[in-house]
C-alpha cells in the first residue's frame, strides 16, 4: 500500500508542481517591481488554452519537428519520476539511475534541438548552436555535482544518495556539498533559460538562447515544451532541494518540507531575475566553466578530506 | 528688407533661392567635399525646380564653429548624370541615394546606388538593384535576414546580417516601409493640414518635426513668434527629449533584463508626457503648435502642477540612474558594447546623442541657436567611450540638463498674445530650419515659386544619417547584442522614411 502512495506522491507532485513554480517565479518578480502580477497559476491557463488549439506546421518540416517536443516532455517526465521528489528515495529509483537522468535530459534537449534545426531558419539554427555549445559545457558541471552527491553512499544512485546524506552530516559539515550545491544552482539556471544565462521574457530572437529553437512551435507542441521545461526545472529543482535540505525519510513532513523547497527554489530564481541584469552571451561560459571548477574542487575536497 | 547671403546664413532664416551661387557639377562637388573637409557638416542635399526639365541639386553645409550656414547649387545636364559626392564625403551616401531615387539623378561613382527606400518586391517599376544586399562571401559566412515583420510592436524594417558565427561582420539595414510621400504631402497640403502631416513625419518627435516646419513657414513668410510662444515651444521640446531620453534608459534596461531599471524609467517617462498633456492636451504634444505661436496658454495652476510633478520625477529619476549605473551586471552588458569610434561618427555625420557619445560635440541648440535656445547656453553633453555606455549615459546627463532649463524657464513664461498672424508666403524663398530633437538635429527646408507656392519641401530626420552608425556599431560585434545596440541608438523608420 505504501508503494501506491509513494507512486501517487512521486508522480502527482511532478504533474501539479512544476507549472506553479514557473506562476511563483512571476509572482515574486511583480512584486519586487512593484506590480500586481499575473495569477500564480497563469502557466497553467496558458498551457491550457494552447491545448486546445491547432498546431501550425510549415511544409518545409519533418517528423523530426513534430516529435521533439513529445520526446522532450517524455523524457523530462521519466527523469522527474526517477529523481527523488517527497522522499529520500523515489519508488522508480535504481542503481545507476543517475545517469539515466542526467542522459534522458541529454536526450530531451537533443530533440529540441534537431527540431529547432528542422525548420531550416536562421534564428533557430542559431539557437541550436547556442544551446549546443552552453550545454556540453553545464553537462561536466552536473556530472560532477552529481559525482559529489554519491560519494558518501558509494553508489551511482539518487536514493542512495540522498538516504546517506544526513548520515554524512548534511550540506553544512561538509564543504564539498556545499561546492555541488553551487554548481547545481548555476547548472539550474543555465539548463532552465533564466537569467543570468538567458532571458526567458525578451521578444529578441537574436538574443534568445531557449526560446528562439521553439519559435516555430505552436498549439499543444507548444504546451508540451512548456510543461516540459518547467518539468525540468522542477527536476534539477528536486535535486537542489534534496541536497541542501534535510528531508525525513517518511510522515507527511517530507512533501511539505519538499514543497516549501521547490518554492523556495521559484523565490531564488524570481529574486535574482530581479536584481542583475542578463550576462552578455559571450561571458556564459566563464560562468559555466566557473560551475564546472567549483564541482571539480568539490569533488577533490570529498576525495581528499577522508570523512565526507 | 535685405535677405541674408547664401553663403552666410543663420538657422531660422530664409535666402533669396536666386543668389545661390551656382557652379559646375564638378565643382560643386570639389567645394562640398572641402568645405565640409574645413570644419562645415553636410545637413542637407536636395533638389530645386531649375531649368525646364532638370532640376538643380542643392546642398545645405552647416559650419558649427561660427554658427552659420551656406547654400551651393549646381545645374544637372540631361541624363541626370552628376559626379557622386560621396567618394570624398561618406556623410553624403543616404542623402544622395534619396535624391537618385527621388529625382532620378545619377550619382555618378557612388559606391552603392541602390535605392534607399523603395523596394522591388513592393513594385515591380523598381530597379532589381534594389533586391541586392552586400554579401560577405567565404567558409562559415552566413546571413542571417530580421524582419520587416518583428516580434514586437515596432515599426516594420529589414536588417541584413553577414556573420560568422556569432560575429557580424556587415550588417545592411533597408528600410521604406514606411513612407507616406511626407515631403509632397507637406508641400501640397492646406497650412491647417500642413501641421498635422509635419507632426506625423515620425510619431515620436511630433514637436520636434512640429517645430522645425513652423520655423520653415515663419522664414518664408517673414513673421516673428512672440516671446511667450517661443519660450513655450522650447519648453515642450526639452519636455519632449526628457520624456524619450528616459524612455530609452528604461528600454535599455529591459534588453538586458534588468527589471528595476525597465520598470522604473518607463514609469517616470510618463511623468513627462503627463506634463505635455497638462499643457497640451496631448501627450506627444501634438496640437501645441500653430505657424506664428503656439494654440494655448499656460495658466499659473498648471505651471505649478507640471514643477510639482518634475520635481517628484526628478527625485526618483535620481535613484533609479544611479541604482542602473552602479550596477555591474548592467555596466558589463554597456561597456564597450557596440563602439563607434569618433573617426566613423564624424565621417558618417552622425547627429544627436549618437554623435555625442562618440565624442563628437555638436548640438543645433548651442550650434545654430534660435529662438528660445538663444538666451540660454546648452552645452553639448559629450561622451567619449561611442558605446552602448556613452549613449546611455548621454541621455542621463542631458535629462539633467533639460530639467535644469525646463524648470527654471516654466515658472517664467512671460505674459503675452500666444501667436501672431501668418501672411502669404513671400516668393523665391529658401527657408531652412534646424532643430536638435531628442534624437538630433532636423532639418527642414522649403521652397516658394514666384507666385510665392510652395514648390519644394525636403525633411531630413537625424535617423537617416544615425542607421549607418547602428551598421558601424554592429561590425565585430556578436550578433546576440544588436538588439541593445539597436536600442542605444533607437532611431526612427517613420522618420527615415517620411
Amino acid at each position: 500500500m505504501s508503494v501506491v502512495i509513494d507512486i501517487a506522491v512521486q508522480a502527482g507532485l511532478l504533474i501539479l508542481l512544476p507549472l506553479p513554480m514557473l506562476g511563483l517565479i512571476n509572482v515574486v518578480k511583480s512584486r519586487v517591481a512593484g506590480r500586481r502580477g499575473p495569477p500564480l497559476l497563469q502557466p497553467v491557463f496558458d498551457v491550457l488554452r494552447l491545448l486546445r488549439k491547432g498546431a501550425v506546421y510549415s511544409r518545409t518540416t519533418t517528423w523530426v519537428f513534430a516529435f521533439g517536443p513529445m520526446i522532450g516532455l517524455v523524457a523530462t517526465f521519466l527523469a522527474g519520476l526517477i529523481v527523488p521528489s517527497a522522499f529520500p528515495t523515489s519508488p522508480f529509483g535504481f542503481p545507476a539511475d543517475v545517469f539515466v537522468v542526467a542522459y534522458l535530459l541529454g536526450l530531451g534537449r537533443f530533440f529540441t534541438m534537431a527540431s529547432a534545426l528542422d525548420t531550416g531558419s536562421a534564428f533557430e539554427g542559431m539557437g541550436a548552436s547556442r544551446e549546443a555549445a552552453f550545454s556540453a559545457m553545464a553537462e561536466p558541471a552536473l556530472l560532477l555535482a552529481l559525482m559529489i552527491l554519491c560519494i558518501p553512499s558509494r553508489v551511482p544512485s539518487f536514493g542512495d544518495a540522498f538516504s546517506a546524506l544526513p548520515a554524512a552530516g548534511g550540506l553544512l559539515r561538509s564543504p564539498g556539498l556545499m561546492l555541488a550545491a553551487l554548481a547545481l544552482g548555476v547548472v539550474l539556471l543555465a539548463e532552465t533559460a533564466r537569467i543570468p544565462v538567458d532571458d526567458p521574457n525578451t521578444h529578441l530572437e537574436l538574443t534568445m538562447i531557449h526560446e528562439v529553437m521553439v519559435l516555430d512551435h505552436s498549439g499543444p507542441d507548444f504546451a508540451f515544451i512548456q510543461i516540459g521545461y518547467a518539468m525540468k526545472m522542477y527536476v534539477l529543482g528536486a535535486v537542489l532541494v534534496h541536497l541542501v535540505l534535510p528531508i525525513p525519510q517518511d510522515g507527511w513532513a517530507a512533501p511539505a518540507l519538499f514543497i516549501v523547497g521547490q518554492a523556495a527554489v521559484a523565490i531564488e530564481i524570481g529574486v535574482i531575475e530581479s536584481i542583475m541584469a542578463r550576462l552578455r552571451l559571450s561571458r556564459v561560459p566563464q560562468l559555466l566553466i566557473g560551475a564546472c571548477v567549483v564541482a571539480a574542487v568539490g569533488v577533490l575536497v570529498l576525495f581528499t578530506g577522508g570523512r565526507p | 528688407m535685405t535677405m541674408p547671403n547664401p553663403k552666410s546664413f543663420h538657422n531660422g532664416q530664409a535666402v533669396v533661392v536666386a543668389d545661390i551661387v551656382a557652379v559646375a557639377p564638378r565643382a560643386f562637388r570639389d567645394l562640398v567635399v572641402e568645405s565640409c573637409g574645413e570644419g562645415g557638416r553636410l545637413a542637407a542635399l536636395f533638389t530645386l525646380p531649375g531649368r525646364p526639365g532638370m532640376p538643380d541639386l542643392v546642398a545645405l553645409v552647416a559650419h558649427d564653429a561660427e554658427g552659420r550656414l551656406s547654400l551651393l547649387k549646381t545645374g544637372i545636364g540631361a541624363g541626370g548624370g552628376y559626379p557622386s559626392l560621396t567618394a570624398g564625403l561618406v556623410s553624403a551616401h543616404a542623402m544622395e541615394r534619396a535624391v537618385c531615387e527621388t529625382d532620378g539623378l545619377r550619382p555618378e561613382g557612388h559606391p552603392w546606388p541602390k535605392p534607399l527606400r523603395l523596394h522591388a518586391a513592393l513594385d515591380p517599376a523598381v530597379p532589381p538593384a534594389a533586391a541586392t544586399f552586400f554579401r560577405v562571401e567565404g567558409p562559415g559566412v552566413h546571413e542571417v535576414a530580421v524582419g520587416p515583420v518583428h516580434a514586437g510592436i515596432i515599426e516594420p524594417g529589414h536588417f541584413r546580417f553577414q556573420c560568422s558565427g556569432e560575429t557580424v561582420h556587415h550588417l545592411e539595414i533597408h528600410l521604406g516601409y514606411q513612407h507616406r510621400g511626407a515631403e509632397a504631402l507637406l508641400r501640397d497640403a492646406t497650412p491647417a493640414r500642413r501641421m498635422v502631416v509635419a507632426e506625423s513625419i515620425a510619431g515620436d518627435t511630433a514637436i520636434g518635426h512640429g517645430l522645425a516646419c513652423c520655423r520653415v513657414v515663419e522664414s518664408l513668410a517673414g513673421v516673428q513668434v512672440p516671446e511667450a510662444a517661443d519660450q513655450l515651444r522650447a519648453i515642450a521640446l526639452e519636455l519632449e527629449r526628457m520624456a524619450y531620453h528616459v524612455g530609452d534608459l528604461g528600454a535599455l534596461c529591459n534588453d538586458v533584463g534588468y527589471l528595476p531599471g525597465a520598470s522604473w524609467f518607463s514609469r517616470l517617462r510618463r511623468e513627462f508626457l503627463n506634463s505635455l498633456l497638462e499643457i497640451t492636451g496631448n501627450r506627444h504634444g501634438r496640437g501645441l503648435l500653430a505657424f506664428g505661436g503656439v494654440r494655448v496658454d499656460v495658466p499659473a495652476a498648471i505651471r505649478q502642477s507640471v514643477l510639482d510633478r518634475l520635481a517628484a520625477a526628478w527625485r526618483d529619476l535620481q535613484d533609479v540612474a544611479s541604482l542602473a549605473f552602479d550596477s555591474p551586471s548592467v555596466l558589463s552588458r554597456f561597456e564597450r558594447t557596440g563602439v563607434v569610434s569618433r573617426k566613423a561618427a564624424l565621417d558618417l555625420g552622425l547627429v544627436g546623442p549618437s554623435a555625442r557619445a562618440s565624442g563628437c560635440s555638436r548640438d543645433v541648440r548651442r550650434d545654430h541657436p534660435s529662438g528660445a535656445c538663444a538666451t540660454h547656453r546648452f552645452e553639448p553633453v559629450v561622451e567619449n567611450g561611442g558605446d552602448v555606455l556613452a549613449r546611455a549615459r548621454v541621455r542621463w546627463r542631458e535629462v539633467a540638463r533639460s530639467m535644469e532649463f525646463v524648470r527654471s524657464r516654466l515658472e517664467a513664461i512671460p505674459e503675452g498674445v500666444a501667436a501672431v498672424v501668418v501672411p502669404a508666403l513671400r516668393p523665391g524663398l529658401l527657408g531652412v530650419a534646424l532643430v536638435e530633437g531628442w534624437r538630433g538635429q532636423i532639418v527642414h527646408v522649403a521652397s516658394t515659386d514666384a507666385e510665392g507656392r510652395l514648390v519644394t519641401w525636403r525633411v531630413f530626420d537625424p535617423s537617416l544619417q544615425n542607421w549607418f552608425g547602428l551598421a558601424m556599431a554592429l561590425r565585430g560585434t556578436p550578433i546576440s547584442d544588436f538588439p541593445l545596440c539597436n536600442k542605444s541608438f533607437n532611431l526612427s523608420y517613420a522618420g527615415h522614411d517620411v
